[in-house]
């Protein structure tokens, strides 16, 4: 008969008792919210950590000395014997299944330009340098090779040493700077890459490898044994595939270069991108559980607060339903009218959830530097949540009074 | 009877004197609207098993008015429940209007409460926060009733308990006479067969009271509506032709009343809302 009816009195019953009405979708949008909002977060940083890895290159595998702990906590351990141009060139040759290698030697320096310095790491590379690390230049060029073989004084700067050293808008190619007082022709600036946890990529300069080890840290650059010291070895796997086994080779390689006895641990660590993003995903996996179980607090208080109010108003709600039994309506009747107020409640509640968890999500994009992943699934749990919470609250009572003697229920205390 | 006749005045609007001091004893003729057989309520609490009604016989034609008295914990409240379908019997044959209740299933009663009853509770019992008017609509909700037939029916009804100017007054807007009067506009919206009051007057004060009895009195003498009510008072029972006597679950009496009161003998009820309360829908 009368579907229509029923949800015209629905609405009409809510809005003679807006207080309940609000607070019980108050409940449902905080909790749909919060939910949204967080999980929105915890997606975003862990988007933002794998991407800060990926973008260092494709199946890229880094060899750098001392045992580096995995997980949260970790660090370099061990005896630090060096890696040197000899390793490198064993990798190079003997190492199955790379497409490319490159080795790199990094140490802090000062660089000055007038009278602005800027302390950060100067790193001595290769040609293929660029391509490995897939990081380009945004203005003039990278490293190439007639700068190697002439062990040219040039310089590619980071965002971050051009910001300190330059005035704003001042064009730092063909400038001369300093580094550890030795003039260096700024030939490009790189593209910024941004901060990560790792801290600000664009503070860095890059160098000619040849430029570094015999011309700026001379000394610093060789071993006891005279050999040149090496900071990372790079090798790029041919596909992901096969990325284990041409780090297993490259590890073994080593150990049996550096003499290590098989019941020791290598004082040196083969890490691979995939590796540093799990390293990384520990982290970011216990964030991402920390925020879910407030989300899932959240979801609790809001799913509370809509038991309270829905059961507080039981016994006025049971008198209701007693006397609309009274004057004629059906279970079915009582039923559909109750269902549409709580689904109302919980759907609007739900949008408003919504529309404040996207917001939040939002204004935080706006301070932090990675973008909040809003996932479907995310909103469909909080918004399922809600739902089920609010209608089970909304219908139970409803149920159980329709179910009662009119005059039972009209007499409910 | 003067003075409180003038209380009165405004219950319901005047078109002409109707009644010559008599009520109508209602058509002995016609088929009986209640026919009760040894209705019997029976509840167990635990051992002690309380016989609130006791094998009760009660007959009732159309165009009744009549009163049930009885000592509190006697089965009065007990046995308007049953007549007026909110509650079943534990034994018992019950012919409503000719339908025999206790073959009805949950939604064939509330049909039946809907169409052939109205119910007027000693608490009101209307909807909070709810205007007079909506609350005498809710009836013919359920009974499919279009929204603007709702509309001119609940307003007649409203009229006709002399509450033309507070449609929109919501009941804790209304006093408790006021209330009462338009819980008895919800209970006569939807033209029942019978009228079921239990002790409509209880909560409210002599004059508020008399006014309610003039209400029974109109609808009863210018609808042919039948009427039965509970109550303590005698004085307000009084008012009717016929005063069953109710005692430990028992009728103990069922006297024929020759005094009769007549709460407001110049005051019939319009024809305009006459006619409109006669147009319920088959
Ligand atoms: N739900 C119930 N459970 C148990 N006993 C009940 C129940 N309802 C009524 N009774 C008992 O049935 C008897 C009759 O009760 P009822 O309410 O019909 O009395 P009444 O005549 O209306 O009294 P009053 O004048 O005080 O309203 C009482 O003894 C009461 O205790
Ligand atoms: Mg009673």
């Amino acid at each position: 008969m009368l579907l229509r009816e029923l949800i015209k009195l629905a609405l009409n019953t809510l809005a003679a008792n807006k207080p309940r009405a609000f607070l019980t979708m108050l409940g449902i949008s905080i909790g749909v919210a919060a939910v949204i909002a967080l999980m929105s977060i915890g997606a975003g940083v862990q988007d933002y950590i794998a991407q800060q890895f990926s973008s260092a290159g494709a199946n890229l595998i880094g060899v750098v000395p001392g045992r580096i702990q995995r997980g949260p906590g970790g660090g370099a351990f061990g005896a630090q014997a060096p890696l040197t141009m000899a390793d490198y060139r064993a990798v190079a040759a003997n190492t199955p299944n790379v497409i490319d290698t490159s080795v790199d030697f990094a140490r802090p320096a000062v660089f000055a330009y007038g009278n602005k310095t800027s302390e950060v790491n100067v790193t001595g590379v290769m040609a293929n340098f660029s391509a490995i690390r897939n990081w380009n230049a945004r203005l003039g060029r990278v490293i190439d090779e007639t700068d190697i073989g002439g062990r040219s004084r040039v310089v590619a700067l980071g965002q971050t040493v051009v910001n300190d050293l330059f005035e704003p808008g001042e064009d730092p190619l063909d400038k001369i700077v300093r580094i550890n007082n030795v003039p260096f022709r700024v030939i490009g600036v790189m593209e910024s890459k941004g901060s990560s946890i790792l801290g600000d990529q664009d503070a860095a300069a890059f160098i000619p490898l040849s430029t570094a080890q015999e011309r700026l840290f001379g000394q610093q650059s060789q071993s006891l044994t005279g050999e040149r010291i090496v900071s990372t070895i790079y090798a790029q796997a041919a596909n992901k595939d096969v990325t284990p086994a041409v780090m297993a080779s490259i590890e073994s390689l080593l150990r049996e270069r550096r003499r290590i006895p098989a019941d020791e641990p290598s004082d040196f660590s083969v890490l691979s991108q995939d590796e540093l993003i799990n390293t990384f995903g520990a982290v970011t996996g216990v964030l991402t559980v920390f925020l879910g179980a407030i989300a899932a607090i959240s979801l609790l208080v809001g799913g509370i607060g809509i038991m309270n109010i829905m059961l507080v108003s039981v016994t006025e709600r049971t008198r209701e339903i007693g006397l609309r039994k009274a004057i004629g309506a059906r279970s079915s009747a009582i039923l559909t009218q109750f269902l549409t107020e709580a689904v109302f409640l919980s759907l609007t509640g739900g949008l408003i959830g919504i529309g404040i968890g996207l917001g939040a999500a939002f204004l935080v994009s706006q301070f932090a530097d990675f973008r909040p992943v809003v996932q479907a699934g995310t909103i469909a749990l909080a918004v399922g949540f809600s739902l089920a919470v609010g209608l089970f609250f909304g219908i139970y009572p409803a149920r159980r009074a329709s179910q009662l003697n009119p005059i039972d229920a009209l007499r409910f205390e | 009877m003067v003075a409180l006749n003038q209380e009165i005045d405004h219950v319901s609007n005047v078109i002409g004197p109707r009644l010559n001091g008599q009520l109508p004893a209602g058509d002995a003729n016609a088929a009986p609207v209640i026919e009760a057989h040894g209705i019997a309520k029976i509840y167990r609490i635990g051992d002690i098993e309380v016989r609130a009604l006791d094998g009760v016989d009660v007959t009732i034609h159309r165009g009744e008015l009549t009163a049930i008295m009885g000592p509190s914990g006697s089965g009065k409240s007990t046995l308007m429940n049953i007549l007026g379908c909110l509650d079943q019997p534990t034994r018992g044959a019950y012919k409503l209007d000719g339908v025999d209740v206790e073959k009805l299933n949950d939604d064939q009663l509330a049909a039946i409460r809907n169409k052939k009853i109205g119910f007027v509770f000693q608490s009101f019992n209307l909807l909070r926060r709810t205007s007079a008017i909506d609350n005498v609509e809710q009836p013919l909700i359920y009974a499919g009733v279009k929204p603007r037939e709702r509309r001119e029916r609940a307003k007649a009804a409203l009229e006709a308990v002399g509450l033309g100017n507070r449609l929109k007054h919501h009941a804790n807007e209304l006093s408790g006479g006021q209330q009462q009067r338009v819980a008895i506009a919800r209970a006569l919206v939807t033209k029942p067969a019978i009228i079921l009051a239990d002790e409509p007057t209880g909560n409210l004060d002599s004059k508020s009271g008399a006014e309610i009895m003039c209400l029974f009195q109109r609808l009863n003498e210018d609808t042919g509506m039948t009427v039965i009510f509970v109550t303590h008072d005698p004085r307000i029972a009084q008012h009717t032709r016929r005063v069953i006597r109710i005692a430990d679950g028992k009728i103990i009496g069922d006297d024929a009343i020759t005094d009769q009161i007549i709460a407001c003998p110049d005051k019939a009820l319009p024809e305009s809302i006459l006619e409109k309360l006669e147009h319920a829908p088959a």
